[in-house]
């Protein structure tokens, strides 16, 4: 492979199976010098075996993994390059902080100066001085997490690999590590692979995301392609909060443009023009589909981004003001929907009000595969 | 209304009087239980180190609860260095440091082998490793008859029947399963990223079990000595089987002391020589039975 002399990782054809059980199919994924990739999928996708396999704390059933263009088969994870943060901390219990962070430079046999100096040089990066002479079971949770971290920085390595390194905080402590890690690799430039199963932290954290579900890659793209393109329904689904209204509804193309028509309770139909092609149709003809918009896409009238909508009068069942936003729910297609309003928009629940409804920003999908189709 | 808020008031706090006179009734009797058990449990103690501690002459009259009417230390002197056992009239000593020398290298080989295996158990499955396991479990609820035969003929074809360093293999074979059962549950309570974190970092098989688990043993290792020290220090059967006249261990030699039969029954002298074979057990409970406690309810390492 001539192109993966840049890349700092690249995995190609990846299968992994436990016994019989196919945990990992056919991954591929790569990531240039200096990116932060983000792996994100629920819980028991195969996140954290991917990871362990990048690490070689697990063997791959197929395929190769290349690190900085070195083939990786049968180099043993000293030898890698690599750096890792364990979910669970994995402090070594009795040592102090100060040789937690020092232990793997003194299995490597670097003279005791270089290692203070690197010590000293990481534990005043991420403030964590005043403790070097702490056992980790004196440490608070977040406070540990430093620590992994700085066990990690010392090595100085090509590839940091993360893995869920935040889901033992608290949610305060967890936006202010978060913040933390990604001015870290602002300044340090590194490059990253960070696994979560929280799909804020993916926004939040990745140059590029790839999502996957039951050991298969969905979709891998920039948060922003993630967010407004997502590959299927199920990326559609996972990613965003509240998440994505995916409603029933018909689409006919005729000579003057397609049509979205959606059911709403006593059989009228809520019809809206859609200024895209639909994957399929080639402009003519009827189709069952499923819409998927963002709440953020249906809006008041009064918004900004309501100016491109289509208004049509909804029965409202739900208002919960948020704060900055009110959100109210209503019924379409037999699907409970969510819409996101300014937070003094008059809506109030029970009655009738004007929602505005901006297409262009919409997905499409095809309902029995999932896939998007506009 | 008044009266009526007074009469609940007053009822109350006859209930609540009531309720502690249960509660102490109650602790008392619980106290008074505790005691006649351990009275029940401390009589045969007392009867062995009153009869050791009077004359023959007292033995045959008094009885057997009385205190003795005056400190005879003779007996203990007789069953330490000059009781018989058998043609020899040497007392416990040589037999006592047999068992020292028997002991201390089968706690210390047991113990260390039971912590690897069980870090290897724990923490490097393999195919297969936990078939060996309950293999090795099985090992610990053979009854010691069973194994006599099978590892006479192996201490003679490995040329080491009758003597020292034979029993220290049988004890050091027999403990295996049990410490490694100790070892393995304690080391399965640490999570798996320890090893994975010292991996990244470079350390090997060994390194990772002499700088991160060794260092977290300590409850586990005095519970495994305790046992393992209980086990061979007491052991008769292995013992009155696998040894010969030099390197008989000391309950064997009790044993001989009790059952050689010249003359008047010494009772003073054989009270005096099960209280000296017992003593080390009894030390090493004392000193470390703060930790047996403490590693038999804790486990887990947390941080
Ligand atoms: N050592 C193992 N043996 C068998 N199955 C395993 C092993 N480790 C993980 N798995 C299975 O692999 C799947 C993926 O696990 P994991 O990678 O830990 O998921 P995630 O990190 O995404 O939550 C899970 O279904 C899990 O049960
Ligand atoms: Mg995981």
């Amino acid at each position: 492979m001539t192109e993966t002399t840049q890349q700092i990782l690249s995995i190609e054809n990846l299968d992994k199976a436990y016994g019989t059980v196919k945990i990992l199919k056919n991954i591929n994924v790569s990531i240039e010098p200096g990116e932060f990739l983000v792996l994100v999928g629920p819980s028991g996708c195969g996140k954290s075996t991917l990871l362990n396999c990048i690490a070689g704390l697990e063997e791959s059933t197929a395929g190769d993994i290349n690190i900085g263009g070195r083939s990786m088969i049968g180099v043993s994870p000293k030898d890698r390059d690599i750096a890792m943060v364990f979910q669970s901390y994995a402090l070594y219990p009795t040592m102090t902080v100060g040789k937690n962070i020092t232990f793997g430079m003194k299995v490597r046999g670097i003279p005791e100066e270089e290692q203070q100096a690197k010590l000293a040089e990481v534990a005043g990066l991420l403030q964590i001085d005043h403790l070097l002479d702490r056992k980790p079971s004196q440490l608070s949770g977040g406070q540990r997490q430093r620590v992994a971290m700085g066990r990690a920085l010392v090595r100085d390595p090509q590839l940091f690999l993360f893995d869920e390194p935040l889901s033992n905080l608290d949610a305060k402590l967890r936006v202010e590590m978060r913040t933390e890690i990604k001015r870290l690799h602002q300044t340090l430039g590194a490059s990253i692979v960070y696994v979560t199963h929280d799909q804020i932290e993916a926004m939040t954290l990745a140059t590029k995301i790839v999502v996957m579900k039951d050991g298969v890659i969905q979709q891998v793209g920039t948060p922003n392609e993630i967010y407004n393109h997502p590959a299927n329904m199920f990326v559609a689904d996972f990613m965003g909060s509240p998440s994505m209204n995916l409603i029933p509804a018909q689409a006919t193309s005729s000579g003057d443009g397609t049509k979205i028509s959606i059911a709403r309770t006593g059989g009228e139909y809520l019809t809206l023009s859609f200024d895209r092609e639909i994957a399929g149709m080639n402009g003519s003809g009827a189709k069952e589909v499923i819409l998927g918009l963002r709440p953020e896409n249906i809006t008041d009238p009064l918004s900004i981004v309501a100016q491109n909508g289509q208004l049509a009068d909804c029965h409202i069942d739900v208002v919960e003001p948020a704060g900055s936003d009110t959100f109210v729910v209503t019924s379409l297609g037999g699907k409970q929907v969510t819409a996101r309003l300014r937070a003094d928009a008059e809506v109030v629940a029970g009655q009738n009000a004007s929602l505005a409804f901006d297409l262009s920003k919409a997905s499409v999908f095809e309902p029995e595969s999932g896939a998007r189709i506009a | 209304m008044t009266d009526m808020s007074m009469n609940n008031a007053q009822s109350e706090k006859s209930a609540a009087r009531v309720r502690l006179a249960q509660r102490i009734a109650l602790r008392f009797g619980l106290y008074a239980l505790l005691i006649v058990f351990a009275l029940y449990y401390l009589m045969p103690l007392f009867v062995m180190v009153t009869t050791s501690l009077k004359s023959l002459d007292e033995i045959r009259t008094g009885s057997l609860l009385s205190l003795p009417r005056e400190l005879d230390f003779s007996s203990w002197a007789t069953a330490w260095s000059s009781a018989c056992t058998g043609i020899q009239c040497e007392g416990l000593r040589p037999f006592f440091w047999n068992s020292v020398l028997l002991s201390v290298p089968a706690v210390f080989l047991s113990t260390l082998l039971g912590a690897v295996n069980g870090y290897v158990l724990a923490q490097w499955r393999f195919k297969g490793s936990n078939v060996l396991f309950a293999l090795m479990l099985f090992g610990c609820f053979i009854p010691f008859q069973v194994v006599i035969l099978p590892m006479a003929m192996t201490l003679g074809v490995l040329k080491i029947a009758g003597t020292i360093g034979g029993l220290v293999f049988v004890h050091v074979v027999y403990g295996i399963g049990f410490t490694t059962l100790f070892f393995r549950n304690y080391y399965v309570t640490v999570p798996q990223e320890l090893v994975k974190a010292a991996k990244v970092d470079g350390a090997g098989f060994f390194r990772i079990f002499f700088s991160i688990f060794l260092p977290i043993s300590p409850p586990i290792i005095v519970v495994t000595v305790i046992w393992q020290f209980t086990q061979i220090w007491n052991d008769f059967l292995f013992g009155v089987s696998f040894s010969q006249a030099g390197t008989q261990p000391i309950t064997v030699a009790l044993n001989n002391i009790v059952n050689s039969t010249t003359g008047v029954k010494e009772y003073n002298v054989d009270m005096a020589a099960a209280i000296i074979a017992a003593l080390p057990t009894l030390f090493v409970y004392v000193v470390a039975g703060k930790y047996f406690i403490r590693g038999l309810t804790a486990g887990s390492v947390k941080g």
